[in-house]
């Protein structure tokens, strides 16, 4: 049996992976890694396919010992300091634990998610094709807990056939995270709700994270964007990842992983996909301007 | 119909009147191409989720718009049935607020089929829409903080059932022992919901 012991599972720590698409008609999210492309690369260092079961550490504060082993392991995302039997080890890099080695993954000074990842994938059981966990819903395995023991799939877990072939995911992670992050929004299905002092309100000023902000949604602090007339509560309609949705109050919410399917306040824009990769790893008190793209792939309908 | 943009890998298709939705939905599950992975239909929307890297908004967009919708004829055959203990606690008060005994409330939501409109709320909470608006009443002023799981409901037009406890703001008329939610019923080939779009469902009553 190879697996990873937790000595402590910090603030949040759940099993992760692409998530369950094609439920929403019952009214099931998809879930899955909040920032889809940290996730991604994760699996890709270390050879997994790409959706393979991962741990999505917020924050960080989280302490694992490999049993048994050795467990070929990557840490992509938010750039929490990395240490195995107190030796630092490289972000966005692969290294190895040996049986008994503890890993910690100290707080990360900026971001808020990473994503670490086991050459074979974790081996956790799924509900509706996926392992991920699902905080709104509850669906999926309970976050982690003290004591906890995760199972490593096994067969993977050597060097064997040359695989994985790089070691090391260069660039610089945070490059979105600047002093006032920049999300790139299309125009959304009820962009006409928008008064016309509430686009320009929607764009032109720095939003700041709330702390009411977690899986299911951003929350952003500001001056209220003004809706047109009528617009502020319609018939529920389904709602998208990425979706900048204008409650009555005026200040936006940006739709994460475990966003409900449907919502009865007016989507004025939809994220791309970047930019809610980028979403997810904003920390509640970070700055934000939203900016309006073109819809791309588009003629008019 | 409308086409509105959602995002890089959705169009939210908006119809004209709610009896749209459903044929609508049909039509499209029909024909439908592997590169669409989400098909959702509300009380007048239908969302069509599509992978980006496979197809492009355009041709989603052709897609939907040349397909037909598919007729659906109504049935009582094949429904779903509830057995319901109509003992909630707004059940007075929905008589009071139609000018209806109670006992013709319980027969105006026994004798006819519902319909189950679209899903949402949480996961097997199904909107089931009646053929006529009898039983149209309003939500509570004041929502609970506990709605016991299996509760039967009524607001805005619609019948509901709580798959879990949860909060609620809809009017309590029943409760039903029927599992509206179970993951592991996919494991052995079945949807874990219970009720799903399209489906017509029944209510009898039981003491």
């Amino acid at each position: 049996m190879t697996g990873l012991r937790v000595l402590t599972a910090g603030p949040l720590t759940t099993v992760q992976d692409h998530g369950r698409p094609g439920w929403a008609h019952v009214g099931v999210t998809r879930s899955g890694a909040a920032d889809r492309s940290a996730f991604r690369l994760a699996n890709r260092l270390v050879a997994n396919e790409e959706a393979a079961p991962a741990l999505e550490i917020t924050l960080g504060g989280v302490t694992l010992q490999a049993d048994g082993g050795p467990l070929l392991v990557a840490v992509t995302g938010a750039p929490c300091p990395i240490s195995v039997g107190g030796r630092a080890q490289a972000h966005r890099a692969l290294f190895s634990l040996e049986p008994g080695d503890v890993l910690h993954l100290a707080r990360a000074p900026t971001g808020l998610r990473a994503y670490l990842a086991v050459r074979g994938g974790l081996d956790v059981p799924a509900q509706l094709g996926s392992s991920a966990t699902d905080v709104l819903s509850g669906l999926g395995p309970a976050p982690l807990k003290d004591g906890d023991v995760l199972q490593v799939r096994s067969g993977a877990t050597s060097f064997a056939r040359g695989w994985p072939v790089t070691d090391v995911a260069p660039g610089r992670w945070d490059a979105g995270l600047k002093d006032v992050v920049t999300l790139t929004a299309i125009p959304g299905p009820r962009e006409r709700a928008l008064s016309h002092t509430g686009a320009a309100g929607l764009t032109d000023q720095v939003w700041q994270v709330s702390q009411n902000s977690d899986r299911v949604g951003v929350r952003l602090c500001g001056a209220a964007v003004a809706l047109a007339p009528g617009s502020g509560e319609l018939r529920s309609e389904p709602v998208v990842r990425g979706a900048v949705q204008v409650p009555p109050g005026g200040e936006p919410v940006l739709f994460m992983a475990d966003h409900p399917v449907t919502g009865g306040y007016p989507v004025v824009a939809v994220l791309t996909q970047e930019s809610a990769d980028l979403a997810a790893q904003l920390r509640p008190g970070d700055h934000v301007r939203i900016q309006l793209g073109v819809r791309p792939g588009w003629a008019d309908l | 119909m409308r086409l509105l943009p959602a995002g890089e890998a959705a169009i939210l298709v908006e119809l004209p009147a709610a009896a749209d939705v459903l044929p609508l939905a049909a039509g499209l599950q029909q024909q439908r191409p592997a590169a669409v992975t989400d098909l959702v239909p509300a009380e007048r929307t239908v969302l069509v989720g599509f992978d980006p890297a496979v197809v492009s908004a355009d041709q989603i967009a052709r897609w939907i718009r040349g397909t037909p919708a598919l007729a659906r004829a109504e049935t009582a055959s094949g429904a779903v049935e509830l057995e319901v203990r109509y003992d909630g606690d707004d059940l007075p008060g929905v008589a009071e607020q139609l000018g209806m005994s109670v006992e013709d409330v319980i027969l105006a939501h026994t004798e006819v089929t519902w319909t189950v409109a679209f899903s949402g709320f949480v996961p097997g909470f199904a909107y089931l829409r009646p053929p006529d608006d009898r039983l149209f009443v309003t939500r509570r002023d004041s929502p609970r903080a506990r709605v016991p799981a299996g509760s039967v409901a009524l607001a805005a037009g619609y019948a509901g059932v709580y798959p879990r406890a949860s909060p609620g703001g809809w009017q309590l008329i029943g409760r039903t022992d029927a599992t509206l939610w179970d993951p592991s019923r996919w494991d052995e080939g079945h949807s874990p919901a219970l009720l799903q779009p399209g489906m017509p469902v029944r209510f009898t009553a039981v003491s």
